[in-house]
C-alpha cells in the first residue's frame, strides 16, 4: 500500500498548497467588504472544465495506483509467475506515443488557428488509438495462445487486468474524442473546438504516462530499479 | 470507469457570463418530463437523490427490525433461518452505509445546498449530474434485485471478506454476490460523476466575494468529504474488479487454497487480507465521509440556532481538512485482529489516536458555541445537540477500538456493533433529521410541523441511546456479533435475554417513530405553516433566495454579492441578531445601512 | 429546557447503568490482565470526559436558553483556550495510547519458553495440533489435505509423524504454561476467542497467524469463532479444558498421533 500513500501525499501537498494561498489561515470576521483579499474563482467554461478534468485525473490517478498497490503486495507471494510479455506491446507504446503525439499537433494547430492540421492531428489520434487498442487485444490473444491464461497464474490475471483498466480508460476517451471529431466534421469552427482538442490531449498524455509506468511495472523495470537502487545504497 | 470530462464543456455550464447577471446560458427544462424527471437542475436532483436514499433506507429499517426479532427472539419468525438472517445483515449495513448515508449526505444535502450555499446558479456539469443520479438509481435498484435473484442476497456481511464472500457455504453466492458488486462498481460510477461537480463547483463556481474561509462550514464538510469518497471508492471499485474476477474467472486474486466440504477448491496462494487492505482503505474514509458532511451541517445549525457565531470557525476548517487528511492513514485499525503484520499495530493506533484529537476540539468547538448564546431550543437544534451526546459517546468508544490492545477483546463483539451504530449510524441521521427539519422550509416553502417534529426527535434520541448504549455491555461479556442466535453459552447469563428483547423493543418503537417523519413530511407540504424566505433568520447564501423554493437558476436576474462570512450573528452595534452574507458594508450602525435597517 | 435535564439524566444513567450493569469480562483466566488494565484506564478517562462534556453542554442549554431581550455573545475565537483544551485532549490520548502500546508489545512477542499448539478452523468445527515426542510440530499445507490426513500435515516432514491430532474434542492445556496458539484455516476466515482469556485473532486460509497466553485458572472455557465464516458461524463451538500439569499429560497420552492415525488406513488396504 506504499504506492498509493505516495500517491496521496503528493495530492494532499498539492490541495495544502492551494489551500495555502487562499488564505487558509485568514480571519474571515475580520474582512468586511465586496471581495476579500483572496482572488475570486474564475468561473469560465474553459477553466471550469479543464479545473474538472484534473480532478477527474486525480481520481483516475488513484484508481491506478491503488491497483499497482495491490499488484506489488500480491506478487510479492510465493506464487507469483512473471509473464513473458509479448512482442507486440513495444508496438503498442509506440502508437500510443505517436496518438499523444498527433494529438499534442491537433492542439497546437488548434491554437495556430489552423484547421487542415487540426483535422490532420485528430484523425491521426483517434486513427492511432483505436489501433492501440487493436494492439492491446493481440497482445491478449498471444498471451493466450503461449498458455498464459487468465486463472492458472496471478502475473496473468492482473496482466489482463491492468490492461483492461487501461484499455477502457483509453475507450472512454475514444468517445469523447470522437465526439469533437464528429462536431469538427459537422463543421463547428477551429475556436469551438480549441477547448474539448485541448482537454483530449491533456487526458491522452496522462494515460500515456499511466501506461509507461504500468509498463515499467509489468515488464518488472520498477522492480529491477528498485532492486539496483538498494545494491547502490548497501 | 466512465470517462466523463473531456469534450467541450457540457451544455448548460455557466459561462463567463454569470457574471455578468446578463441573459444566461443556462439548461432550460422544455417539458414535465425534463423538468421533474430527467432534470438537470441540482435542486431537483437533490430531492431525487434524497427521496431514493429515504425509500432504501426504509428497506434497511424493515431489515434491521427483522434482525432485531430474531435476536430477542429467536425462532419467532419462521421464515428468518440463518441464510436469511445473515443476507438481512448484509444487506442493512450495505444500504445504511453507502446507499443511504453517502448518497443523502453528498447526493442529497451536496446537490442541494452547494449551489445555494455558494451563490451559484446550478453544478458546474448539470447533465453529469443528472447522469449521476441516473447510474445511483440503476445501483439502487440492482442491489434490491438481489432479493430476487436464485439465491438472494449475498450474505457474507458488508464487509465481503474472501474467502467466504464466494464460497458455497454463504447464502447468495450464486448471483448475490455478483449483483451486490455490480452494484457497488455503479454506485461509485455515479458518484464519481456527482462527486467531479460537488467539488468543481466549490473550486469554480463560487459567487464574487465567497472566498474559502467566507464558506459555511456545511460546505467544507460536504467538499473535503467528496474529494476523500472521490480517492477512496478507487480501492472499493478495484477490490470489487477482482473479486468479480475470483467469483466468475477463477482467478486468485484473493483465494489462497482451500478445501470446501472436503473438495480441494480450484484456488491457489491469493491472499485474503489484500482485499481487507482495499476493503478498508475505502471503509475507514468512508466513516468519514458520512461524518465530515454532518460535522459542517451541524455547526450550521448550532449557530444560527443558538444565534451566536460558531465559535473557533478556522479551527473548525481546520479540523475538517486534517481529519480528511489523517483518515487515509488509519484504515488497519479494522485489522488489528487480522493476522495482518502485528507491528503494523503500533503505527495505526498512533496515528487512529491521533485523529482523536481534531476530532475532540470540534466537540469542544460545538459546545462553547453554546456558551453565552441565546439558544432557541427548535427541532433543528434539538436534533444537532442529540448528535453531539451520541457522537461524544460513539466517539469515546472509538478510542476502546483504535488502541491496538484494548481493541484485541472487543474486536468482532457487540462492542464494535454499539460502537459504530452510536458514531456512524445514530449520529449522522440526527444530522440528516435536524438537517431535513432545518431546509424543508426553503426546499418547500412550508414549515414542518415542530410538535410531530419534537415527538420524533425525543423517541428517536431516547430510543436510539437506549438501543446502542447498553449493547456496550454485551460486547464486554463477550457476546459475538453476526451471531444468528447464541444458544446456552455457559458464560451468557440469562439476563441477557432480557436486556436483548429490551433493546429490540426499542428499536420497533424507533422504527415506528420514523413513520410519523414520513407523515410530516408529506402533510406539511400542503398543510405546514408558510415559512417565507428566512424563517429561521440566517445569515447564509440559500435563506436570501428572490423567491422560496429558489426558482430554476436560484437567484433571478443577479448573482448575491458576497461581503462578509456566514456567522455573523449578534453581532454588537447591528440592529438585528444576523447579518446575511450578502449585506455590504464594513460598520452596521451607520445611519442608512441596510444592516441598520434591518434588512432581511 | 427540558432537553437540559433530560442530557444529564442521560448522564447519571449511563454511569449508573455502568456502575450496577451485571453485564461485564468474564472472570478473567490467562495472564492478559494487562488488557483489562488498559480497558479499564481507557473507561476511566472517555468516562470522565464524557460526563464533564454532556454536563457543560446541558449547563450550558440552561444557563444561555433564549428569554425575550436575550442576546448572545459575539466571539470568532478564543486562541488561548483553544490551545489548551488541544493539549490536554493530546495528554489524555497519550494517557490511554502508551499503556496499549506497552502491552501490545508484549501481546506480540511469544515468550521463548512457550509451547506451540495448533488451531486449525474448518467450516464449522475446530481442530487442534500438539507437538509429540520432538516438541516440534510438522510442517502442513492445505493442498495436503485429504481424508486421511485432515489438517493437511505434510506427509514427507519426519517432524510430523509423531504430532498429536485432536479432531472435534476438546483442548486441553497445562496451567501456568505459556502456549502460543498457531492458527490456521482451511476454508474461511475464523477467529479462536475464548472470552476468558481475552485473547483473539483471526486465522486466515494460506498463512499462519499466532497469539499466545499462559492459562492462569483451571476450568473449562467455551471457545466461540469471533468472525464471520458462513451460515454456520453462531454454531462454531468448542471446549478448552486448563487443568493441572498431571491431569494434562494423562489427557495427552490418550491422543492419536498422525502416525497412528494413518496407520489404520494402511492395514485396511491389506485384505
Amino acid at each position: 500500500m506504499s504506492l498509493i500513500l505516495i500517491f496521496l501525499a503528493v495530492v494532499v501537498a498539492i490541495a495544502f498548497g492551494w489551500l495555502w494561498r487562499q488564505g487558509i489561515l485568514a480571519k474571515p470576521w475580520l474582512e468586511t467588504g465586496v471581495v476579500g483579499r483572496f482572488p475570486a474563482a474564475d468561473p469560465s467554461g474553459a477553466r471550469v472544465a479543464k479545473v474538472g478534468l484534473a480532478v477527474f485525473l486525480a481520481v483516475v490517478g488513484s484508481l491506478f495506483a491503488l491497483t499497482v498497490s495491490a499488484y506489488l503486495m500480491r506478487a510479492s507471494l510465493g506464487d507469483w509467475e512473471a509473464v513473458r510479455m509479448p512482442g507486440i506491446l513495444w508496438v503498442n507504446t509506440g502508437v500510443l506515443a505517436l496518438s499523444s503525439l498527433a494529438l499534442e499537433t491537433a492542439r497546437l494547430a488548434a491554437v495556430r488557428g489552423d484547421a487542415e492540421g487540426m483535422r490532420a492531428g485528430l484523425l491521426a489520434a483517434g486513427a492511432t488509438a483505436v489501433l492501440f487498442l487493436v494492439g492491446q487485444l493481440l497482445a491478449w490473444r498471444q498471451l493466450h495462445a503461449e498458455g498464459y491464461y487468465l486463472a492458472t497464474n496471478p502475473a496473468n490475471a492482473f496482466f489482463y487486468l491492468i490492461t483492461a483498466l487501461h484499455g477502457a480508460h483509453v475507450a472512454g476517451g475514444l468517445a469523447a474524442l470522437g465526439r469533437v471529431t464528429w462536431r469538427m466534421e459537422r463543421g463547428a469552427a477551429v475556436a469551438q473546438l480549441r477547448l474539448g482538442i485541448g482537454l483530449c490531449a491533456t487526458y491522452w498524455h496522462a494515460l500515456l504516462l499511466i501506461w509507461l509506468v504500468l509498463l515499467g511495472l509489468l515488464t518488472n523495470w520498477v522492480g529491477d530499479f528498485v532492486a539496483v537502487c538498494r545494491q547502490l545504497l548497501t | 470507469m466512465v470517462d466523463v470530462t473531456h469534450g467541450e464543456p457540457v451544455p448548460g455550464v455557466p459561462g463567463s457570463a454569470a457574471h455578468e447577471g446578463g441573459e444566461l446560458d443556462l439548461y432550460h427544462p422544455k417539458s414535465w418530463v425534463t423538468k421533474y424527471v430527467f432534470s438537470q437542475d441540482a435542486k431537483v436532483i437533490a430531492i431525487q437523490y434524497g427521496l431514493t436514499a429515504m425509500a432504501i433506507g426504509l428497506v434497511a429499517l424493515v431489515l434491521s427490525w427483522l434482525m432485531r426479532l430474531q435476536l430477542a427472539f429467536p425462532g419467532l419468525l419462521p421464515f428468518l433461518d440463518a441464510d436469511h438472517y445473515y443476507q438481512f445483515i448484509t444487506m442493512h449495513g450495505m444500504i445504511m452505509v453507502v446507499y443511504l448515508l453517502t448518497a443523502l449526505f453528498l447526493g442529497g444535502f451536496g446537490n442541494y445546498l452547494i449551489p445555494l450555499m455558494l451563490g451559484a446558479r446550478d453544478m458546474m456539469f448539470p447533465y453529469l449530474n443528472m447522469l449521476s443520479y441516473w447510474v445511483y438509481l440503476v445501483a439502487v435498484l440492482l442491489l434490491v434485485s438481489g432479493f430476487f435473484v436464485p439465491g438472494g442476497p449475498t450474505g457474507a456481511g458488508w464487509t465481503l471478506y474472501p474467502p467466504q464472500a464466494i464460497l458455497a457455504n454463504t447464502p447468495g453466492q450464486q448471483w448475490g454476490i455478483i449483483v451486490m458488486l455490480v452494484s457497488l462498481m455503479l454506485f461509485i460510477i455515479g458518484f464519481t460523476m456527482g462527486g467531479l461537480n460537488y467539488v468543481v463547483t466549490v473550486l469554480q463556481g463560487r459567487t464574487r466575494g465567497m472566498t474559502l474561509m467566507r464558506m459555511p462550514l456545511t460546505i467544507w464538510g460536504i467538499f473535503t468529504a467528496t474529494v476523500m469518497a472521490l480517492l477512496a471508492f478507487p480501492a472499493l471499485f478495484v477490490g470489487s474488479v477482482m473479486m468479480l474476477f475470483d467469483r466468475g474467472l477463477g482467478t486468485s486474486f484473493f483465494m489462497p487454497a482451500i478445501v470446501v466440504t472436503g473438495e480441494q477448491a480450484p484456488y491457489a496462494g491469493g491472499s485474503p487480507i489484500l482485499f481487507q487492505h482495499l476493503f478498508w482503505f475505502f471503509g475507514h474514509p468512508e466513516v468519514y465521509i458520512v461524518a465530515l458532511p454532518a460535522f459542517g451541517i451541524v455547526s450550521d445549525l448550532i449557530s444560527t440556532h443558538a444565534r451566536k457565531n460558531i465559535f473557533g470557525y478556522r479551527m473548525m476548517v481546520w479540523a475538517i481538512v486534517i481529519i480528511g487528511a489523517l483518515s487515509f492513514v488509519v484504515w488497519a485499525h479494522h485489522m488489528y485482529v487480522s493476522g495482518m503484520n502485528p507491528g503494523f499495530g503500533f503505527f495505526f493506533a498512533t496515528t487512529t489516536l491521533i485523529i482523536a484529537v481534531p476530532t475532540a476540539l470540534k466537540v469542544y468547538n460545538w459546545v462553547l458555541t453554546l456558551w453565552r448564546g441565546d439558544i432557541h431550543f427548535t427541532v433543528p437544534m434539538l436534533f444537532a445537540l442529540g448528535f453531539i451526546v451520541t457522537f461524544i459517546n460513539g466517539g469515546l468508544t472509538g478510542l476502546f477500538l483504535g488502541n491496538v490492545v484494548v481493541d484485541v477483546p472487543l474486536s468482532d463483539t457487540m462492542f464494535v456493533v454499539a460502537h459504530f451504530h452510536m458514531v456512524m449510524g445514530v449520529a449522522p441521521i440526527l444530522v440528516i433529521f435536524g438537517g431535513l427539519y432545518h431546509w424543508y422550509p426553503k426546499i418547500t416553502g412550508r414549515m414542518l410541523n415542530p410538535t410531530l417534529g419534537k415527538i420524533h426527535f425525543w423517541i428517536t434520541f431516547l430510543g436510539a441511546y437506549a438501543i446502542f448504549f447498553p449493547m456496550h455491555y454485551l460486547g464486554l461479556l463477550g457476546v459475538p456479533r453476526r451471531y444468528y442466535e447464541m444458544g446456552e453459552t455457559a458464560f451468557v447469563p440469562h439476563s441477557v435475554v432480557t436486556l436483548n428483547i429490551f433493546m429490540t423493543v426499542a428499536a420497533l418503537v424507533v422504527g415506528a417513530t420514523q413513520m410519523l417523519f414520513l407523515f410530516n413530511l408529506a402533510w406539511s407540504l400542503r398543510h405546514g405553516r408558510a415559512a417565507g424566505g428566512n424563517p429561521w433568520r440566517a445569515t447564509t447564501l440559500e435563506w436570501q433566495t428572490p423567491e422560496t423554493p429558489p426558482a430554476h437558476g436560484n437567484w433571478g436576474a443577479e448573482l448575491p454579492v458576497v461581503y462578509r462570512w456566514a456567522y455573523d450573528y449578534s453581532v454588537p452595534g447591528a440592529a438585528e441578531d444576523f447579518v446575511p452574507q450578502n449585506v455590504p458594508g464594513r460598520d452596521p450602525d451607520m445611519p442608512g445601512h441596510p444592516v441598520a435597517e434591518g434588512a432581511r | 429546557m427540558p432537553i437540559a435535564i433530560v442530557l444529564a439524566l442521560v448522564v447519571v444513567g449511563s454511569v449508573l447503568f455502568h456502575l450496577l450493569s451485571p453485564w461485564w469480562f468474564t472472570p478473567i483466566a490467562s495472564n492478559w490482565g494487562y488488557i483489562d488494565d488498559t480497558v479499564n484506564i481507557t473507561f476511566w478517562i472517555t468516562g470522565a470526559v464524557f460526563a464533564a462534556v454532556v454536563l457543560f453542554l446541558a449547563y450550558c442549554l440552561l444557563r444561555f436558553r433564549h428569554r425575550p431581550g436575550r442576546r448572545a455573545a459575539y466571539e470568532p475565537e478564543n486562541k488561548r483556550l483553544e490551545t489548551w483544551l488541544a493539549i490536554g485532549t493530546a495528554i489524555g490520548v497519550a494517557a490511554m495510547l502508551a499503556p496499549g502500546l506497552v502491552v501490545w508489545a508484549r501481546f506480540i512477542r511469544v515468550p521463548a519458553d512457550a509451547t506451540s499448539v495448533e488451531v486449525v478452523g474448518q467450516q464449522w468445527q475446530w481442530a487442534y495440533r500438539l507437538p509429540g515426542k520432538d516438541g516440534k510440530l510438522g510442517a502442513a499445507d492445505t493442498r495436503d489435505v485429504s481424508d486421511t490426513n485432515p489438517l493437511g500435515i505434510d506427509p514427507n516432514d519426519p517432524r510430523g509423524r509423531d504430532d498429536i491430532i485432536v479432531q472435534g474434542g476438546e483442548l486441553h492445556l497445562p496451567v501456568g504454561k505459556p502456549v502460543a496458539l498457531l492458527l490456521r484455516s482451511l476454508d474461511a476466515v475464523h477467529d479462536f476467542f475464548v472470552p476468558e482469556f481475552r485473547a483473539k485473532m483471526d486465522m486466515i486460509p494460506g498463512s499462519v497467524t499466532y497469539y499466545w497466553l499462559t492459562p492462569t485458572r483451571t476450568g473449562s472455557f467455551e471457545v466461540l469463532c469471533a468472525e464471520l465464516c458462513g451460515v454456520g458461524h453462531p454454531y462454531m463451538r468448542g471446549t478448552v479444558v486448563v487443568e493441572p500439569e498431571a491431569d494434562y499429560q494423562a489427557w495427552l497420552a490418550q491422543q492419536q498421533t498422525f502416525e497412528q492415525m494413518q496407520a489404520p488406513a494402511k492395514t485396511g488396504a491389506l485384505p
